[in-house]
């Protein structure tokens, strides 16, 4: 093979001390020109490391390159100045990353920071690299290039800042892209538009690309070849489609395992009894106005608008949409974290919405919450046990009995019971999350509101997560309101689906007659972008 | 939109919203002083020995101090609303006069003393950032942090020591040689010479706290992913970090320091009366003792404008360097 990009025995070194002495041991990679390579693997499997390795990027002095050559055209990168580094950053490979508003210095202008790169690359003078920057922009489908390049990062949304990131990357035409996790960001419908463009970029200026991943739609949507890493080590490579449909590797074939179906598993049976009605929630923002028409224009968001949603005994009910749809919104309205500007939301025939501090009280108990980010929603300085208990001291009960009660839940969670005694910061992300159901189980509530609780997971995490909320919804005869962004988590938890946009359900139903026959244009468009959707993880794998 | 046209309106906001907090400053300012025992009659019937309660009464009544107080507030809002501040019976100079001789030796003192604290608090910063962990940074740190720890008027005495009485380099007090008549550059000249160690001595702390603020600053910006950015741009660690990091760490410098503008003014008073330097500090350190409360009212209300006004050319400074406040 003719490759552009050679990785022999790489070996990153972490700082002494580290959980393991290699971040990246002995990784061998190739990458052809106008070819994708993905690099597949979970948080903490070296992957972002080996990318950045590349640029010569690597957090120096503390993780450094040990061992190992990285060969790009005749030239050891591990080897040659930092002149020449800097030469080839930008120029011949250029990188895009995860966090578009972040990785765009926030008070320069889109132009300025294209500009950059042809000043520091390239002898042209101020007007064609004016004019080569307008180009770019109009290259990756920005509209009005003329308005974006005086623009600020913050007057974009993701995607077009991710675009300018990709128009940025591209601006000298590089031999090499490499994208780190450059749609993780995004919602779904714009992922599917950023990959097209990676895509459509790569195969016009046959450029290599190294793409980072944690997806396995992604990955099937994307890729040409397929690298998977474990805790460092490359343990599996080969072209997308032997890959995917016949992974060698345990690793490999126990995380497709985990990659939730799309095909929604099969429903049950209805419950007669209504636990939660919510009818015609409306929830508004204001920003901005006022001062004579001299502030910020008004703002009014209306983040829901008379949502109307019926929740029964057992029953698991999702919320889906796109950031920005009002999802989060209504579920914080039905906990009464926020307060809704009109409407219903009636519990065991009880209206919540009016109630006051005390009198929402005694139903607390009966709808707990189970928050998005498990590193955030525990206080740092609690002790698990009595995160745990505290709900149900504040209810009334006797502190023996609730520490008894804690080290029970702690058990049904799968934790410890010596975890009772510890500290958040001491358990993993899915340790925690954990806890924060074990928390909102601790006031035997009826109703479990769960906000995207396993989207910052990772995906053999994700599938535990699922699999013991169910078995608890199952075992307290739970009903449930879960918010996803993720349509693959939906189909295999979900017995109902609301579809939410711009603060409107658009869409309610049978998890599996949605998907099987959606109604509205954007579940349908919602449905279409799903990366890798017509590759069937669950399928393969259970057929060998 | 534009974002120059944007800019305008910011600042014509900016400009309305002062509006309601001068009035509301004036307001407080009144009935505060209203709080304290005693009034001017008081005080003129005390130091002339003695006054019959006819006499006193009479007084009150020319300076309008029987009037009920809402009377007396919409009295002095329509004074102020004609820059009429009142007349100073210690001084027997109208208030408006006496105020504005000593503002500018305050402004003065002030803007270099802003001017010194953040220029050097910056560039010290900067070079104890860029040289983290060499002998560079440990003495710039530890400059700082005695600086910091050091009582102002210590600091003043100490500098008039070494500097005024055993190296005669500068002037032990006032703002100008008055004896020696100078004008035009001379004069101006002359001031600066005598403004060194008053502004050396009240920017120190200031000093010392921006140098400690502006090297966190940048140590957290250089952590940022738009820095990692501009690394795989290709740029050299000169331009990331004065082109990019720079700007940014500026920010929260530029916030500390107009928040604590008035908390120079009330600085100054001590270092006003260590150098006996002509200041709205030293008039109004004066005026307390006295019981003037027509003069007290105008520094209250002077130094009160001077802080909205500072604060305002900090929120404009600051809507330059950060693109994203017009929006918020």
């Amino acid at each position: 093979m003719n490759a552009l990009l050679d990785i022999r025995d790489l070996h990153i070194a972490l700082p002494e001390g580290s959980q393991r002495p290699y971040a990246v041991e002995a990784a061998d990679l190739q990458l052809a020109p106008n070819e994708i390579l993905c690099v597949v693997g979970e948080s903490g499997s070296g992957k972002s490391l080996t990318a950045r390795a590349l640029m010569g990027l690597l957090p120096k002095p503390h993780v450094r390159v040990a061992k190992g050559a990285i060969d790009f055209l005749g030239e050891d990168l591990t080897a040659v100045s930092d002149a020449r580094l800097r030469q080839i950053r930008g120029s011949e490979i250029s990188m895009i990353f995860q966090e578009p508003m972040t990785a765009l210095n926030p008070v320069m202008t889109i132009g300025r920071q294209i500009d950059e790169v042809f000043r520091f690359h390239a002898k042209m003078p101020g007007r064609e690299r004016r004019d080569r920057a307008l180009a770019l922009l109009a290259d990756v489908h920005l509209p009005n290039p003329a308005q974006i390049v005086r623009a600020y990062p913050h007057e974009l949304s993701g995607g077009q800042r991710q675009r300018a990131m990709i128009a940025m990357a591209l601006a000298l035409d590089p031999k090499i892209l490499i994208a780190d996790e450059p749609t993780t960001a995004l919602d779904v419908t714009t992922q599917a538009q950023i990959l097209k463009l990676i895509k459509e970029m790569q195969a016009a200026h046959n450029t290599g690309v190294l793409f980072i991943t944690h997806d396995f739609g992604v990955v099937a949507d994307i890729a040409d070849r397929v690298a998977v890493m474990q805790n460092g080590l490359v343990v599996e490579t080969g072209p997308a489609a032997e890959v995917l449909n016949a992974p060698q590797h345990a690793y490999t074939k126990s995380l497709m395992a985990a990659v939730p179906s799309l095909t929604p598993r099969p429903a049950r049976p209805r419950s007669e009894e209504r636990v939660l009605e919510v009818k015609g929630l409306t929830k508004t923002y204001r920003g901005g106005g006022g001062f004579f028409g001299l502030g910020a224009p008004a703002r009014i968001v209306k983040a829901a608008a008379d949502v109307t949603l019926d929740l029964r005994r057992g029953e698991t009910l999702g919320i889906v949409g796109e950031s920005g749809s009002g999802k989060s919104t209504v579920a914080r309205c039905i906990v009464r974290l926020n307060d809704a500007d009109s409407g219903e939301i009636l519990l065991d025939g009880v209206d919540l919405r009016p109630l006051a501090r005390a009198a929402m009280r005694p139903h607390r108990a009966k709808i707990q919450m189970v928050f998005q980010d498990p590193y955030a929603s525990l206080n740092p300085r609690t002790r698990v046990g009595r995160i745990i208990a505290q709900g149900p001291m504040i209810q009334g009960m006797d502190a023996a009995e609730a520490e008894a009660k804690a080290r029970e839940l702690l058990g049904i969670v799968g934790l410890d019971e010596r975890a009772y005694d510890r500290f958040p910061h001491e358990f993993s992300g899915g340790q925690r999350q954990r806890i924060g159901v074990a928390r909102a189980l601790a006031l035997e509530p009826e109703v479990l509101v769960a906000d995207e609780p396993v989207s910052a997971l990772d995906v053999s995490i994700q599938d535990q997560i699922l699999k013991l909320l169910d078995e608890i919804r199952e075992r307290m005869n739970l009903s449930m309101v879960f918010i996803t962004h993720d349509l693959r988590v939906a189909a295999q938890v979900c017995d109902r689906l609301a579809v939410m946009r711009y603060g409107k359900v658009v869409e309610e139903g049978p998890t599996a007659a949605v998907f099987a026959d959606p109604q509205d244009d954007y579940t349908k468009a919602l449905l279409d972008a799903v990366p890798g959707k017509s590759w069937l993880p669950g399928a393969t794998v259970a057929a060998q | 939109m534009d974002h120059f046209t944007r800019r305008i309106r910011y600042v014509l906001k900016r400009l309305l919203q002062a509006v309601p907090i001068v009035l509301a400053i004036i307001v407080m300012n009144f009935f505060l002083l209203q709080l304290a025992e005693g009034d001017a009659v008081d005080v003129l019937a005390g130091e002339a020995g003695s006054a019959t309660p006819e006499y006193m009464a009479e007084l009150r009544a020319k300076f309008g101090l029987d009037q009920p107080l809402p009377v007396q507030l919409v009295l002095y809002l329509k004074n102020i609303a004609s820059f009429d501040l009142g007349y100073s019976f210690r001084h027997e100079m109208p208030v408006l006069d006496l105020v504005l001789d000593r503002f500018f030796a305050t402004v003065l003192l002030m803007v270099s003393t802003i001017l010194l604290a953040v220029g050097f608090g910056v560039l010290l910063g900067l070079l104890a950032a860029t040289g983290l962990n060499t002998w560079r940074d440990t003495a710039i740190s530890i400059f700082a942090l005695i600086t910091y720890a050091t009582p102002l008027f210590w600091v003043g005495l100490m500098l008039i020591v070494v500097f005024s009485l055993t190296l005669g380099w500068f002037p032990t007090s006032g703002m100008e040689n008055i004896a020696a008549f100078h004008e035009g550059w001379d004069r101006v000249v002359d001031i600066a010479h005598h403004l060194v160690l008053p502004t050396i001595t009240l920017s120190l702390f200031y000093l010392a706290l921006y140098t400690r603020l502006m090297r966190a600053s940048m140590l957290e910006q250089a952590g940022q992913d738009y820095v990692t950015t501009a690394r795989a741009k290709g740029l050299t660690e000169r331009r990331i970090m004065f082109v990019h990091v720079l700007r940014n760490a500026l920010l929260p410098v530029v916030t500390m320091a107009g928040v604590q503008v008035g908390a120079l003014i009330g600085g100054s008073v001590i270092v006003e009366s260590v150098f006996a330097w002509p200041g709205l500090g030293m008039l109004a350190f004066e005026a307390l003792f006295a019981r003037d409360l027509n003069l007290l009212l105008g520094i209250f209300l002077l130094s009160a404008l001077l802080v909205v006004a500072v604060n305002l050319v900090v929120d404009i400074i600051y809507s330059t360097l950060d693109p994203r406040i017009e929006v918020s």
